[in-house]
C-alpha cells in the first residue's frame, strides 16, 4: 500500500509540463507582437496604425490600473502621473544616452521598431532596440520607485485617502515637469553638462522634444502581452489572492494573517511600474509631444472609465474596454470613414452589453422564452447604434457628446450592474454570461460586493 | 511690508473661499463617507449661473455696469444674482443626490465614489455643450463698485475684498449657527454620527441628507459667485483649474479635520496662507505643491487633521 507521501509526490505538477505551461503565453505574446508590426503593419495605412498603437499603450494603462482598482479594490485616480513620470525618465535616459554615444538623438533601432530594414543587412534586433528596452525598464522603475513613496503613507490609512494623494501627485509631478530646464540639442553641450544635470533638461513647459521613435507596434503589444501575462499571473497566484481578499474583506483578510498594508504597497508599486512602461512607449510614439499635460488627471479619469466599465478585477474586460474606448472618439466623429465594419462592430457589441445589463436588473421575471428577453434587451443599445450610424449618414459629428456618453454610462453601471460589464470573470467564463440570456443574476450573487468593508 | 500684508490680505480673500467649498466636501463626508466629486461642479455651475444671471439681467433691464456713472445697476443686484444662483444649483443638488446618490446608499463606498466621478465628468461635459455654457472662457460684468476704501502702505483695501470676504465670513457663521444651535442642524449631527441609530430615533435620515447635500450645493454656488467677482474672468466648464479649486478645497477639508464644520474652515484659511505665502515668498509655480505636500505631511503625522480625532474603523 502507497503512503500518503508518495500520492502526494505524485500529485506535485511535473517539470516539463510546467516548464511550457508557463511559457507558451510569453511565446505567443512575442509571436502576436512580431506579426503585427511585420504583416498588420505593411497592409494597414498609417493613421489607423496610430490606432491600434494608441490601443496597445491604453491596454497597458488599463491592465495595471485593474490591479489596483480592480484586484485590491484601492482606488488609485493618479495613474496618468505614474505614466508620465515614466515616460520622461525613459526618454530622458534613451535621449541623452544615444546622444552622448551616438552623438545624434535619433533612433537605431532594427525593422522590430519599425526602421526601414538597412540594405547592408541589420541584425533584427540592433543596438538601439536594447537602449529602448532598457530605458523602458529605468521609466517602469522609477514610476515605481514614485508609487512606493506615494503609496506607502497613503495606504496605511482609509481606502479614500488614496484617491485624493495620487489625484494631488499627478498634479505635483506635472508641476515639477514644468519647472524642468530646456532640452540639450546638441551632442557637444551634452558632453559638456555632468550626467546627473542632464534629467533636469527634459523641456519644461515647452514639452520634451526631439525624442528618438522607438515606439512601435511591436513595442506596444509586446509590453501589453506582458503587462496581461503578469496580471493573469497575479490574479491566479497565492500572492494576487492576497490582493483580491483585501478587495472582498479588508478586515477578514487580516485576521487570516494578510499584511494588507504591505499587499496594497505592492499592488500599487507593481501598477506604477507598468504604468511608467506605458509612458516610456507614448514618449517615444512617432507624432507624440510629450509635455507636462499627460501628467494631468483628465487622462487618469479616462484610463479610470475604461477599468470600471470593463468590469472591476476582469483583465479581458479592461482590454476590451482600453480598444473601444480608444477607438470611440473616431468612430463618432465619422461612423462611416474608420474601417467601420470592425470598429461599429465592437461598439454595438459593447453597447448592447452595458445596456443589457441596466436593462437586466430592472426585469427579475423569467417567464418569457430567453430569444424574446434577448431580443427585448437589444433594442435599446440597438437604438444606440443606428443612432451612431444614422448620424454618420447625415454628417452629424457625435464626439463632442463622447464624455457625456460615458459619464451617463458610469453612473448607470454603478447603480444597475456595480461589477462593471464582466465583475471579476473573464471573458471567456461562463458564468459571466449567464446574466445575458435571463436566469437570476447567478454570477452576481456569486461575487461579494467590492470596496473595502467599514 | 507691504508685501507681507499684500499676502496676507489674499490669503484671508482665498482661504475664506477654500474654506466655504471645504464646507460642503466636509458635510457630505461626514454623513455619506465618500468624496463627492461633483461639488467642485456646482461650484463652476455657481460661477457659470451667476454670469448668465449677470449678463441676461442687465440686459434686459438696460443696466450699464456697477459702479457707472448712469444706469448703472443698483447696489443690491449682486445679491439677487448670488440668491438666484444660490437656488438653482441647490436644486441641482438635490437632484443629483436623488438620482445618482441615494440608489447607492448601501453599496460600497467605491461605488459611490465612481458614481461621483461620473456625476462631475457629466456635469463637466455637458457644461462645455454649446447650448449651456461653451468652450470659452467668460467675463463676469462688475458687480460690486471697484472704488478703494483704504490703503495702508501701497497695499490697497477695495469694496470688493469686503465684499468677498464678508460674504464668506458670513455664510460660515451662518452655517455654524445653523449646525450647532437649530434642531435640523442637530438632526444632521446625528446622522453623521450614525445613520442607522439616527433612523432609530425617528430622523427623517433621506430628508436630512438631501437638505445636506442642497445647503453644501448653495455654499458651493456662492464659493462659485466669489470667484466669478473675485477674478471677473470664469473659465469653462471643464477647464482643469476647476477640478484643482475642488481638489484643495478638498484637502482642505482634510487638514482641518474631515467631517468637522469648524476645521474646514480652519483648513481653508491654512491652505490659502500656505499657497499664498509660499508663492509669495518661495517660488510662485509650485503653489500646487506646497499644498498637497501639506497634505502628505498631514496624512502622516495627524490622519486626523487638525481638529479631528484619530478614527478608528469598528469592524
Amino acid at each position: 500500500m502507497r503512503s500518503l507521501v508518495d500520492s502526494s509526490i505524485e500529485l506535485r505538477p511535473r517539470l516539463g509540463p510546467t516548464i511550457l505551461a508557463s511559457l507558451w503565453p510569453i511565446v505567443v505574446g512575442i509571436a502576436f507582437a512580431v506579426a503585427m508590426q511585420l504583416f498588420v503593419k505593411p497592409n494597414i495605412n498609417d493613421y489607423f496604425a496610430k490606432q491600434l498603437l494608441d490601443i496597445g499603450i491604453s491596454i497597458v494603462l488599463a491592465v495595471s490600473l485593474t490591479m489596483v482598482n480592480g484586484f485590491t479594490g484601492q482606488f488609485s485616480m493618479g495613474h496618468a502621473g505614474f505614466m508620465a513620470a515614466g515616460g520622461y525618465a525613459a526618454g530622458a535616459v534613451c535621449y541623452y544616452v544615444s546622444l552622448r554615444i551616438w552623438g545624434t538623438g535619433g533612433a537605431r533601432g532594427s525593422i522590430l521598431s519599425g526602421m526601414p530594414l538597412d540594405p547592408s543587412g541589420l541584425p533584427s534586433f540592433a543596438v538601439g532596440d536594447l537602449l529602448f528596452l532598457g530605458s523602458l525598464l529605468v521609466g517602469g522603475l522609477v514610476s515605481a520607485l514614485l508609487g512606493f513613496l506615494v503609496g506607502l503613507p497613503s495606504l496605511r490609512l482609509r481606502g479614500d485617502y488614496l484617491a485624493i494623494v495620487t489625484l494631488g501627485f499627478g498634479e505635483i509631478v506635472r508641476v515639477l515637469i514644468q519647472q524642468t530646464e530646456p532640452v540639450i540639442k546638441t551632442a557637444a553641450e551634452a558632453a559638456q553638462t555632468p550626467v546627473l544635470e542632464l534629467p533636469i533638461h527634459v523641456g519644461g513647459a515647452l514639452g520634451f522634444t526631439g525624442l528618438p521613435k522607438y515606439t512601435s507596434l511591436f513595442w506596444a503589444y509586446l509590453v501589453a502581452a506582458i503587462t496581461i501575462i503578469v496580471a493573469f499571473r497575479l490574479k491566479r497566484s497565492t500572492f494576487g489572492r492576497a490582493f483580491l481578499s483585501i478587495r472582498e474583506d479588508e478586515i477578514a483578510s487580516e485576521v487570516m494573517g494578510v499584511n494588507t498594508t504591505r499587499f496594497k504597497v505592492w499592488a500599487f508599486v507593481i501598477a506604477a511600474f507598468f504604468a511608467g512602461v506605458a509612458g516610456g512607449l507614448f514618449a517615444h510614439t512617432l507624432g507624440v509631444g510629450l509635455s507636462a499635460e499627460a501628467a494631468g488627471f483628465m487622462k487618469s479619469f479616462d484610463v479610470i472609465i475604461m477599468v470600471v466599465l470593463g468590469g472591476l478585477g476582469s483583465i479581458s474586460g479592461a482590454t476590451a474596454a482600453a480598444i473601444v474606448f480608444t477607438l470611440l472618439p473616431e468612430v463618432l466623429r465619422d461612423p462611416l470613414a474608420t474601417p467601420a465594419w470592425i470598429v461599429v462592430a465592437i461598439l454595438g457589441v459593447w453597447a448592447s452589453l452595458s445596456g443589457l445589463a441596466a436593462w437586466r436588473s430592472r426585469e427579475g421575471g423569467a417567464e418569457r422564452p430567453w430569444v424574446m428577453k434577448l431580443a427585448l434587451k437589444l433594442l435599446i443599445p440597438g437604438a444606440c447604434v443606428v443612432a451612431i450610424y444614422l448620424a454618420g449618414k447625415n454628417g452629424i459629428d457625435l464626439s463632442p457628446y463622447r464624455m457625456i456618453f460615458f459619464a451617463l454610462l458610469l453612473i448607470l453601471m454603478m447603480i444597475f450592474r456595480p461589477e462593471g460589464l464582466l465583475g471579476v470573470r473573464e471573458i471567456w467564463e461562463r458564468e459571466a454570461w449567464s446574466w445575458l440570456i435571463g436566469g437570476r443574476r447567478k454570477a452576481v450573487a456569486a461575487s461579494p460586493p467590492q470596496g473595502g468593508g467599514s | 511690508m507691504d508685501q507681507f500684508l499684500q499676502t496676507f490680505k489674499d490669503g484671508i480673500a482665498i482661504g475664506s473661499l477654500y474654506a466655504l467649498i471645504a464646507l460642503g466636501y466636509t458635510m457630505v463626508y461626514g454623513i455619506l463617507k465618500f468624496i463627492n466629486f461633483a461639488h467642485s461642479d456646482v461650484v463652476v455651475l455657481g460661477a457659470w449661473l451667476s454670469l448668465v444671471i449677470a449678463r441676461q439681467a442687465e440686459a434686459a433691464m438696460g443696466w450699464g455696469a456697477v459702479g457707472t456713472a448712469s444706469g448703472a445697476a443698483p447696489w443690491w443686484f449682486g445679491g439677487v444674482v448670488l440668491v438666484a444662483a444660490m437656488l438653482l444649483c441647490g436644486v441641482l443638488g438635490f437632484a443629483i443626490e436623488r438620482l445618482a446618490y441615494k440608489p447607492l446608499r448601501k453599496a460600497p463606498r467605491l461605488n459611490v465614489l465612481i458614481t461621483a466621478i461620473g456625476v462631475s465628468l457629466l456635469l463637466q461635459n455637458s457644461g462645455q455643450l454649446p447650448a449651456f455654457f461653451g468652450t470659452k472662457p467668460k467675463s463676469i460684468p462688475p458687480l460690486v463698485p471697484d472704488t478703494v476704501l483704504f490703503s495702508i502702505g501701497q497695499v490697497q483695501f477695495r469694496v470688493l475684498d469686503f465684499a468677498v470676504v464678508g460674504t464668506a465670513l458670513l455664510f460660515m457663521i451662518g452655517l455654524d449657527w445653523l449646525v450647532f444651535r437649530t434642531k435640523v442642524g442637530r438632526a444632521m449631527r446625528a446622522v453623521s454620527h450614525s445613520p442607522t441609530n439616527a433612523g432609530l430615533m425617528g430622523i427623517p435620515v433621506d430628508r436630512v441628507i438631501s437638505f445636506t447635500f442642497v445647503l453644501g450645493s448653495m455654499l458651493a454656488a456662492t464659493g462659485g459667485f466669489l470667484w466669478a467677482l473675485k477674478y471677473t474672468q470664469v473659465k469653462q466648464p471643464a477647464d482643469t483649474s476647476w477640478t484643482l479649486l475642488g481638489l484643495k478645497a478638498f484637502v482642505a477639508a482634510v487638514v482641518g479635520g474631515i467631517g468637522n464644520i469648524r476645521g474646514a474652515m480652519l483648513g481653508g484659511l491654512t491652505i490659502g496662507m500656505l499657497e499664498q505665502f509660499g508663492s509669495a515668498y518661495l517660488r510662485s509655480s509650485l503653489a500646487d505643491v506646497y499644498v498637497f505636500g501639506l497634505l502628505i505631511l498631514v496624512l502622516l503625522f495627524r490622519p486626523g487633521g487638525i481638529l479631528g480625532s484619530a478614527a478608528v474603523d469598528k469592524v
